[in-house]
């Protein structure tokens, strides 16, 4: 009995722990969400430890313990790789800056060199990457 | 497309700490092609770049930070957009391109949208061997039939592009190893742009040299392929180049 109280206690920690960053700014409630969900499913795994030997006979896992590996290691690697996706949409987005920001830089030199230099229209803003909703 | 004399080109040129080498490239387009536009794209160089660049009275953006051939074009293509440019040249800084042959190479553009400047089209001593060879004969055999027309180095840094190439670039150029080369071709040739190639002579680096060790040659095999299947599978970008119809 010890060990689930000793799970139970860990998930209500987390809890306290993510709703605190939550609070301060720290972290934003999507990449939140799914550990204030893990956090429930222990709690709720801790306090009904029948649980989760009914699900393991279901799906056929002899030894409960290795269900909540195998879960736990799943949920490692959904969750890292969506942080992959999640940098690399924001490596699309510092590039697309890093261009605009050279474009304006040239343009503000030119119209220092002189107030009378030809400048043609902005050009259009650049591929706003897969993550952005679609033009129509 | 104009293809008349009047065309406004503007030669690109990519450049990540080559404050060695830009003097003669720039000198040397000065003095062979004094009508272009030249634009160094400084990307993130720790070294006198820009301020080389600058010196030699030519237009610089100065890109914060390194973001590789891939984001530097696309930041050139964008400009030549803005500026009204029909031709856009990409030309390497490190002085392996020689800038009289670029008329020839926009000759072509008469023809097609995009001109490679290919290095073993009969001309010049430009050698590979080993791995390396293998993985641009593969590369180049796919790219070919795709392009329905015979292209032998599809990794060529030395190209041209016309103005519906440019304006398919300014938005949706690659920034990914090898992007700039192969994928901004898939992505030209799924997009109904048509590609030729125009032998060119190349000259060795004056900095630098290309990897030519088996392993590293193997990883870039490796890394080609998969660039070039990734980028096969994926679904058409909007296309740019459709809405105007070509008179």
């Amino acid at each position: 009995m010890k060990g689930y109280l000793f799970a139970l206690a860990g998930a209500l920690t987390t809890l306290a722990f993510m709703f605190e960053l939550l609070r301060r700014r720290r972290l934003r409630e999507k990449y939140a969400a799914l550990w204030i969900s893990l956090a429930f499913v222990v709690i709720v795994v801790g306090a009904f430890p029948g649980l989760l030997y009914r699900v393991a006979n279901l799906v056929g896992i002899s030894t409960p313990l290795n269900l909540v590996f195998f879960l736990g290691l799943l949920v490692l690697l959904v969750v890292s790789v969506q942080l992959s996706a999640e940098i690399s949409s924001l490596e699309h987005e510092a590039q697309t800056l890093a261009e605009e920001s050279a474009l304006l830089r040239n343009r503000i030199e030119r119209l220092e060199r002189g107030p009378d230099a030809e400048l043609s229209p902005l050009p259009p803003v650049a591929d706003p990457g897969p993550c952005a909703a679609d033009p129509t | 497309m104009s293809t008349g004399p009047d065309r406004r080109i503007l030669v690109v040129l990519p450049a990540w700490n080559e404050a060695q080498s830009l003097p003669a490239v720039l000198r040397e387009i000065a003095d062979h092609l004094p009508d272009v536009g030249v634009l160094v794209v400084n990307d993130g160089s720790a070294d006198r770049t820009s301020a080389v660049a600058r010196a030699h009275g030519v237009q610089v953006l100065d890109l914060p930070f390194n973001l590789g051939v891939g984001g530097a074009m696309r930041a050139g293509f964008r400009y030549a957009l803005a500026e009204g440019y029909d031709v856009v040249v990409q030309v390497d800084a490190d002085g392996q391109h020689d800038p009289r042959e670029v008329p020839r190479i926009i000759e072509c553009l008469a023809r097609a949208d995009i001109v490679i400047g290919a290095r073993f089209a009969d001309q010049g001593d430009y050698a590979v061997r080993g791995p390396r060879r293998w993985a641009m004969r593969v590369l180049a055999g796919v790219l070919s039939r795709l392009a329905g027309t015979r292209l032998t180095d599809t990794t060529s840094g030395f190209r041209a592009a016309g103005p519906r190439a440019i304006r398919l670039f300014a938005v949706h150029y690659p920034a990914e190893y090898l992007g700039d080369t192969i994928e901004s071709l898939v992505i030209a040739l799924r997009s109904g742009l048509t590609v030729e190639q125009v032998g060119v002579s190349m000259r060795e680096r004056s900095a630098g040299r290309p990897s030519q060790r088996p392993i590293k040659a193997a990883i870039y095999l490796l890394r080609a392929c998969l660039a070039l299947g990734i980028s096969l599978t994926r679904r058409r970008e909007p296309s740019l180049a459709a809405p105007e119809p070509v008179a």
